[in-house]
């Protein structure tokens, strides 16, 4: 809700959901999906490598040019 | 991916009653410059605060709807962690807080020229907010603001 707001707002915005059928609720504009365990969105504690191939991942979804919901899955 | 049937059952039950708003973005604002020349800012829900920060109430069923500011330069291991929701797993925030708020990620990217430059304060909600109302009319709208006010390009949400 609140990344809809900034979106709303004119920044652009992506967020990292660990729990689609949640996101889907709200359908923000753009959506990471990692398939990592609830609370651990980033990946693994003290993995530096993982955690900015998560946020890089989430920022190159960042130009897309969206009208619904855009979710992108981490690989 | 993790499911809605991982859960504890209050936690699905909860889930399932949830007032979800649909606040609509669109058209939405794609970002429209090379990310090496972005000012990126983070949002979390890890409910993280400093020291010298009032921390979050936690006494009335998770619904501290306030929000607080984290000034760049802040390291993540000066971040302590108010969010107590048992829907997940804290351990891995506990060990590492930029699971939550990758700060010191965000460091190691604009140092190697990917990212352009971080906003001066990043921000923190609690996450399990029962009144999403009064989030967004309270908490989200400043920080929509706030994120304007700094020139941020760009923003990354880490719910948990």
């Amino acid at each position: 809700m609140l990344q809809s707001i900034v979106e709303r707002a004119g920044i652009a915005t992506v967020s990292i959901s660990l729990l689609l059928e949640v996101t889907r609720r709200v359908q923000p504009p753009r959506v990471l999906a990692v398939d990592r365990p609830l609370g651990y969105p980033l990946g693994l504690p003290h993995d530096a490598e993982l955690q900015k191939r998560v946020m890089l991942a989430s920022f190159d979804i960042l130009p897309r040019a969206v009208s619904e919901m855009l979710v992108v899955e981490f690989q | 991916m993790a499911q809605l049937s991982d859960l504890p059952l209050k936690h699905r039950l909860l889930i399932q009653g949830y007032p979800f708003r649909r606040v609509d973005w669109r058209p939405g604002t794609r970002l429209a410059k090379p990310l090496s020349q972005a000012r990126i800012a983070l949002i979390t829900t890890a409910g993280y605060f400093l020291a010298s920060q009032k921390p979050f109430d936690q006494s009335y069923r998770h619904n501290d709807c306030s929000f607080r500011e984290i000034p760049w330069g802040t390291r993540a291991d000066q971040l302590r962690i108010g969010q107590s929701s048992d829907a997940f797993d804290h351990s891995g925030i506990e060990a590492d807080r930029n699971l939550g708020l990758p700060l010191d990620r965000l460091q190691e990217l604009i140092e190697a020229g990917l990212v352009g430059a971080s906003a001066p304060r990043h921000f923190s909600i609690m996450g399990s907010i029962v009144a999403p109302g009064r989030l967004i009319s309270e908490s989200g709208l400043e920080i929509a603001r706030l994120l304007l006010e700094d020139g941020v390009d760009a923003a990354l949400l880490v719910p948990l």
